[in-house]
């Protein structure tokens, strides 16, 4: 899920009068709380509501630690609450310490494998397919909460497209929910004889359920791990949509069944280090006098 | 903020002015300066979050080793192997085909529509109930068959370790004529109070109530005022208005609309996986004592219409009248409060049971902690890295004051959470060393071992109510399995809260798709055999053999005022400063009932100090340092 959703959007100028004003940073976290508290109220879909505060208080202090041992400062809050309760949601566990696990691999990982400054993988997305990898026993992911009705679906999609419209990321959802509907009717094709509605109706069971949605709103837009043009962005949905319907054919089955968590692993990664591959060299070309010092890019971040 | 900083580099702009070579050098010395500076301020911070890293993972998977299905059995660091008997003070040995029970399940094959998922919907129906229906002192037990025109068994006990199938000569074998539903299950209760156990089989179809003629012939009851029709997966015997005439309780599965072998639409499936709201009713039926019921169900306000596996009544709030509660597949279970045996009030959410939704198939209760208080256990689906929903062991809360009823779920503190697709479980003491042991069967459908349907199956899961409600729109089948092949927990307790499963060890290693298991003492001997009935798969007998040093004391409980059954009577024994209460069951568990009489092991501890029977009519009846290792026949007074 989009950790760092809004931390692009501008934040208003310090000593400028505003008037009323939210800090745009704010508003993700706002949203994914009140589809938090609306789905555990209506649903209880929470398997502990315990754990995910958890999950929540381990991502915030790994983000404090961690910020401040390697930046020399407290980063803002926001991407690591957003990031815990993703984990908190999408985790499903009988005992507690996967949801600790998962809050602090999450905001680690920022840390821990950046290249060029950038880190690679969605946070919560790596942490949930580490998991998956290494404890199966005890962890898997939200799958069939949410009641599977009509009513909870289109709450999501309404939260969803306000957030990711205010972002300018629609384009991103719409790639990858028009492919996931192009693959599905290919899948279908393949498992019977000829096509077969009842066959298409079953290979598009998983996005009618309100729960694929908050993968699609919310994992697959995350600005800091996607690219930064939206041809870039289009293409990357489309291949994590192509490689989760190669993963549902043909992947063993514990991984087929995740097959989104695992798609967006292997594509996201792969699509920015391209770019940054390209952005490096760029950069080698200001060096070598190919680029005005204006245009060289700064060093990253620290962190 | 840094970390997620990102980069802001930039896709160089057009028409840039070439640089000099001055500039070009400063660049990249500023550039390199930056660089090593940073390296120095930044590596060991990173070494340190790089470790953490690591480490977690490593956390994690150690952790979740834990969680792993025991390939061999463990308890307290013991290893499988050796004498179980000296090790866990029991063994059990499969004894099925010596004992002349050599009995193979089958399933119905319903609607052909039904065809492309067959092994989803004719799932269950492999159940086993213990009574001793001709009042020879020795237990006898009822196995269903559920295909179409199988035969059902009744094995009499031969009193020598083997059994007689006896079910055609007593007129209880030609159970699944075409046309009439297929057997889901049986119960065992003297409806008439005339001393010999009556049957009740339940089925998808028409239910039947068969009197017991003097243990000579059972003869179906015309008229009785069952349901014309129903898919009934759980029925049980009690007496909720304690009034001395056994009632029944039946639980609809399938809406009762529904025809499994005439299905004009294939729109029969749950409409959310554990939120389903499209199951169907119940019916409390008031028995009169002739054979008569009447449904009251609505008159007592139980109003569910949940999907119902399971089923268990027993007076939780010591007020002398049977709670009921309700294992409730694709939904929250549920708790009905009996209110003086007029009305039941629905404390599920009150009480902590009702919390979470979950795919319950078992209802069982047991003191764990002889404390003289129930927990209950419900089991649920685990499947590794696919869908952990862990079974439930409700316990009551020491806060809770005296006669409410509260719950907490305290199935991971005691280690018997984790059960793979579980089915049918039962409290027993399997070493008679004074705790309640459990027994866990499992396995949905095992078929092909090396092609599974789970991904299928959560795929469809996933989808809205409109897809995942017809059954055609589940992909076919094909002959995978769907969490086959598991195995069986036996969970055995150290008495302070905590079980270690010694399945492997003691000798339960089948790896069939268990349904309903019960106990019986078929020796009388006071060692708990158990009974194990297997979808599509053979029924299996294990014969329990008991160390010697451990002592027991068991009861066998005749009512007056109460139903002759004594069903709903509970007994505690006290004994070397514990106490520890069973109660006598009209069906418990997953289409089982265990043997009547409420047996305890008592441990090394040979002199039992107290002994109280609560009997259904409300009267107790208190016996002091009753003798041990042997049944103690009771009767009403």
């Amino acid at each position: 899920m989009t950790s760092a959703m809004l931390a692009d959007k501008v934040t208003p100028a310090p000593g400028k009068p505003q008037g009323f004003s939210i800090d745009q940073r704010f508003i993700a976290p706002i949203l994914i709380t009140f589809i938090l508290l609306m789905g555990e109220m209506q649903y209880k879909f929470l398997e502990h509501w315990e754990y995910t505060a958890m999950a929540i208080l381990a991502s915030i202090l790994t983000e404090i630690v961690c910020g401040k041992l390697v930046t020399g400062k407290i980063p803002h809050l926001a991407s690591a609450y957003v990031t815990g309760i993703s984990a908190g949601i999408l985790i499903r566990s009988p005992e507690w310490w996967p949801y600790v696990i998962a809050g602090m691999l999450a905001t680690s990982s920022k840390y821990v494998i950046r290249v060029n400054g950038r880190h690679l993988w969605n946070p919560s997305n790596l942490a949930i397919v580490i998991l998956l990898l290494v404890a199966p026993e005890t962890v898997a992911t939200l799958s069939i909460q949410w009641g599977n009705y009509l009513l909870p679906m289109v709450i999501v999609w309404i939260l969803g497209s306000v957030i990711i419209y205010n972002l300018k990321r629609f384009h991103i959802c719409a790639t990858y929910v028009f492919f996931f509907f192009v693959f599905a009717f290919l899948r279908s094709l393949v498992s019977g004889n000829g096509f077969s509605l009842n066959a298409f109706y079953s290979e598009i069971a998983p996005i009618t359920g309100p729960m694929y949605q908050l993968y699609v709103f919310f994992m697959i837009t995350d600005p800091k791990t996607t690219l930064h043009t939206k041809k870039g962005q289009m293409l990357v949905a489309f291949l994590i949509a192509a490689t989760e319907s190669a993963l549902r054919m043909w992947a063993p089955v514990h991984i087929a069944i995740h097959a989104p968590y695992f798609a967006l692993t292997l594509m996201g990664p792969s699509s920015n280090l391209i770019e940054i591959y390209y952005q490096w060299k760029a950069k080698k070309a200001a060096a070598k006098g190919d680029l005005p010092p204006s245009a060289v890019p700064p060093a990253p971040a620290a962190a | 903020m840094a970390a997620n900083g990102g980069s802001s580099f930039c896709v160089p702009a057009a028409g840039f002015v070439r640089p000099t070579t001055s500039a070009r050098t400063q660049a990249r010395s500023r550039i390199g300066n930056a660089m090593k500076q940073g390296l120095k301020q930044t590596l060991i911070p990173r070494l340190f979050v790089t470790l953490f890293f690591v480490g977690l993972i490593a956390t994690a998977a150690t952790l979740s080793r834990r969680n792993a299905q025991p390939e061999s059995a463990t308890f307290r660091g013991a290893h499988a192997g050796g004498d179980s008997r000296t090790r866990y003070g029991f063994q059990l040995t499969e004894v099925s085909a010596q004992s002349g029970v050599k009995v193979v399940h089958t399933a119905p094959r319903l609607d052909p529509k039904l065809e492309p998922i067959l092994p989803r919907i004719n799932d269950m129906g492999a159940g086993v109930a213990v009574a001793d229906f001709d009042r020879d002192g020795w237990p006898d037990f009822f196995l269903t068959d559920s295909g179409e025109n199988s035969r059902c068994h009744l094995f009499r006990n031969k009193k020598d370790g083997t059994f007689e199938d006896v079910a055609a000569t007593m007129g209880v074998a030609d159970l699944n004529k075409v046309g009439d539903g297929s057997v889901m299950g049986a119960v065992w209760g003297d409806y008439d109070n005339d001393g010999f156990e009556d049957l009740l089989v339940y089925k998808w179809g028409k239910a039947i109530l068969f009197h017991n003629e003097g243990g000579q012939r059972f003869t179906p009851v015309a008229d009785a005022g069952l349901p014309k029709w129903m898919n009934c997966n759980v029925a049980l015997w009690l007496d909720y208005d304690a009034d001395g005439k056994l009632d029944i309780l039946m639980c609809g599965y399938f809406d009762e609309k529904h025809n499994l072998w005439n299905l004009p639409s294939t729109r029969i499936m749950p409409n959310s996986i554990e939120y389903a709201t499209n199951g169907t009713r119940k019916y409390l039926l008031r028995g009169d004592g002739t054979g008569r019921f009447t449904d009251v169900t609505a008159e007592v306000g139980i109003d569910t219409k949940a999907w119902t596996l399971a089923a268990a009544a027993c007076d939780l709030d010591g007020n002398g009248f049977p709670e009921i509660f309700l294992a409730n597949d694709y939904g929250k279970a549920e708790l009905w409060q009996n209110e003086g045996g007029k009305r039941f009030r629905n404390i599920s959410a009150a009480s902590g049971v009702g919390d979470k939704p979950k795919a319950g198939m078992n209802a069982a209760l047991g003191d764990v902690l002889n404390t003289g208080q129930f927990g209950i256990y419900v089991s649920n689906i685990s499947e590794e890295a696919t869908l952990l929903q862990g079974n439930n062991l409700w316990m009551p809360k020491a806060s809770a004051r005296p006669g409410e009823l509260v719950y907490d779920n305290l199935a991971g503190d005691m280690g018997v959470e984790l059960g793979g697709w579980s089915f049918g479980a039962q409290f027993v003491d399997l070493n008679n060393d004074g705790f309640q042991d459990l027994y866990l069967v499992n396995g949905y459908i095992s078929a092909d071992p090396n092609q599974s349907y789970w991904y299928d199956y959560s795929k469809v899961a996933q989808g809205n109510a409109e897809i995942i409600q017809d059954a055609l729109l589940w992909p076919p089948i094909k002959g995978r399995s769907l969490s086959g092949f598991q195995q069986k927990r036996v969970w055995l307790s150290d008495g302070a809260g905590r079980f270690s499963d010694v399945a492997q060890a003691v000798g339960v290693t089948d790896r069939h798709d268990g349904r309903g298991i019960a106990y019986a003492y078929l020796n009388n001997n006071g060692q708990a055999d158990i009974l194990v009935a297997n979808q599509k798969g053979p029924f299996l007998l294990y014969r329990n053999d008991v160390t010697p040093e451990n002592h027991w004391i068991g009861f066998d409980l005749e009512g007056t005022r109460s139903n002759r059954s004594a069903i709903g009577a509970v007994v505690t024994v006290h004994w070397n400063g514990w106490k520890q209460s069973q109660y006598v069951s009209g069906g418990v568990g997953f289409c089982a009932q265990n043997d009547r009489r409420p047996h305890f092991g008592l441990g090394k501890n040979a002199k039992v100090d107290r002994v109280e029977i609560r009997w259904p009519s409300g009267t107790t009846r208190i016996l002091e340092a009753p003798e041990t290792n042997k049944v103690h026949k009771i009767k009403e007074s």
